[in-house]
């Protein structure tokens, strides 16, 4: 058996890890455009403001693909896969042959065509570890910025620069910051703090030309700048498997096993869709914990193992200058609130199931509204009014503490 | 392997777990030193309401998704334990989002904090257990 893994992020770290736990020996290569050490994405902000550094940034320790016999093939990008003959074709002209093939191509950055956006000279995406380093060299004290998108990747961009350059204006279509996790009251709560934290914001409108150093919007604004950053979305990568067929929405389509509809190929991570518990479609969730849980059921399942992939919601965990966030699910229902002294939460219940939830400053114990989410535990089997109040165990039977805290199942 | 169990007919709700936790944890030698005019953030942490009480730590899960969600590769399992490298770890709280028995906790430091069956301090055992004026909190193989 040889397995291939097109990918080298947090879903092939969950392959690597799902096979090796079928299947010690079986020869297992990793394809990679990138020439680095398996590294975790979602830390290039952390790396910028110092908080990590290229060493700790490693996802996985040094030894790791030496000691789980991975075939690494940096600096190597697929263009074409070939499921008759069973290969991979690389870009450089060589083939790699496979019996089980995972795709975890991830997603890239959405740039949309902004009139004048070529007359740019110093632009940037922020995405990758390489978008990080290349930004990096433009950053300076006396340097003005703008970032298109108040969405997750632009405001972690700004909290991440923002030592590091004079000025950060943030400009989004939106009325909202983050308005994909955070409903009204919340954004303007995070709003309020970014502001205080000397982020410039402008909600609600768009640029609609760019000059080499400057930025006209829609209401007629003039933004000066030095440094343009893009985060306007991503897109999944799905080419390699749409151009031989296999079914794809937004993206990829498997099985709980992470099957594709092409025999003997998987695909795992933000390039393919999940059943979304909380709302009931199937969705892209671009999130780094549903990206190893896929890449290991799809690792297991290659391998010859069982493995199911359940249990995926929308959640997010992110902070702004000290401020905690942490949502999940879908926002629909009705809604029991609480707000205190710089914090807020309100959860989203429908159906005799707790739907969705946003927490801002407190967020201790969240994991357990989490839990009732994507269990879809029904709320008359808890004490609803103490879950309301904080996320406890108490709310809980005693039946079901004493089997998860007492080990005994009664 | 052995671990933590909770009885919680037996606790007492008298906190002492959490002292010795937060004492095991000090580095200090001496628990007066230690615990004085602290206001002490224990890994192990009782609920209480209504005449019932109970301690909640780490259960070291067998599909931990604390660990599968980390995003640094800072919460890793190691022989049944689940350790925190405190240096990896960047204070994100994707796990605080995925413990489902809200198990794991902010620090002073900014990484996270939580229960390591206290094979990391000078306890050796969980001081937890050991503290225990009960038997509500046991350590063993089940």
């Amino acid at each position: 058996m040889k397995y291939v893994i097109i990918g080298n992020s947090a879903a092939a770290a969950g392959a690597v890890e799902g096979i090796r736990s079928v299947d010690a020996e079986s020869e297992t290569v990793i394809i990679s455009k990138e020439k680095y050490h398996m590294y975790s994405r979602p830390l290039i902000s952390y790396y910028l403001c110092g908080k990590t550094d290229l060493l700790r940034m490693k996802y996985r320790p040094d030894d790791f693909y030496e000691k789980n016999g991975c075939t690494c093939l940096f600096g190597e990008t697929a263009v074409k896969i070939d499921s008759v003959k069973k290969e991979v074709l690389l870009e450089s002209g060589k083939a790699v042959s496979y019996d089980k093939l995972l795709v975890a191509t991830g997603s890239n950055p959405f740039v949309p065509p902004f009139k004048g956006l070529e007359k740019v000279k110093d632009k940037h995406s922020f995405m990758s570890l390489d978008d990080a380093l290349e930004l990096e060299k433009s950053l300076g004290k006396d340097k003005k910025v703008l970032i298109v998108g108040a969405g997750l990747i632009g405001l972690k961009c700004a909290e991440g620069i923002k030592d590091r350059v004079a000025e950060i204006t943030v400009i989004d279509l939106s009325e909202r910051v983050l308005s994909s996790i955070l409903d009204e009251e919340g954004s303007e709560m995070v709003k309020a703090h970014l502001e205080k934290n000397g982020i410039n914001l402008i909600l609600g409108h768009t640029v609609t030309e760019f000059t080499e150093n400057g930025a006209v919007t829609d209401s007629g604004e003039k933004i000066d700048f030095d440094i343009l950053v893009t985060a306007v979305g991503v897109r999944p990568n799905t080419s390699l498997l749409t151009d031989i067929g296999a079914r794809a929405n937004r993206g990829i389509l498997t099985d709980s096993s992470m099957q594709t509809s092409i025999d003997g190929i998987y695909c795992a991570g933000d390039c393919c869709e999940s059943d979304d518990v909380a709302s009931g479609t199937s969705r892209v969730l671009a999130l780094l914990p549903n990206a190893y849980r896929q890449g290991e059921a799809a690792g297991i399942s290659m391998a010859g193992g069982n493995a199911e992939f359940s249990g995926a919601i929308p959640m997010n965990a992110i902070g702004f200058f000290g401020l905690h966030i942490i949502t999940a699910g879908v926002y629909e229902g009705e809604t029991c609130e609480k707000r205190s002294d710089g914090c807020y939460k309100k959860l989203f219940y429908k159906d005799n199931l707790l739907k969705g939830y946003i927490m801002i400053g407190d967020v201790e114990k969240a994991g357990i509204y989490t839990s009732l989410i994507r269990n879809k535990t029904p709320l008359s089997d808890i004490d609803f009014g103490l879950i309301c109040e904080k996320p406890s165990l108490m709310a809980f039977s005693r039946k079901y503490r004493n089997e998860k805290l007492g080990g005994r199942i009664q | 392997m052995k671990k933590v169990y909770v009885n919680e007919k037996w606790c007492l709700g008298c906190h002492l777990c959490e002292y010795y936790c937060a004492f095991a944890n000090s580095g200090e030698k001496d628990m007066v030193k230690a615990l004085t005019n602290l206001q002490i953030h224990p890994r192990i942490q009782i609920e209480e309401a209504n005449g019932i009480s109970f301690a909640v730590s780490c259960r070291h899960c067998d599909e931990p998704l604390c660990v599968k969600g980390c995003i640094t590769g800072a919460l890793t399992k190691k022989d049944g334990v689940i350790v925190i490298d405190k240096d990896k770890c960047v204070g994100c709280y994707t796990c605080i989002l995925s413990c489902p028995y809200g198990a794991i906790s902010h620090s002073e430091t900014g990484a996270i904090q939580k229960c390591e069956l206290c094979t990391k301090n000078a306890g050796g055992v969980p001081q937890c257990v050991k503290g225990c004026p009960n038997g509500a909190i046991v350590f063993e193989e089940r």
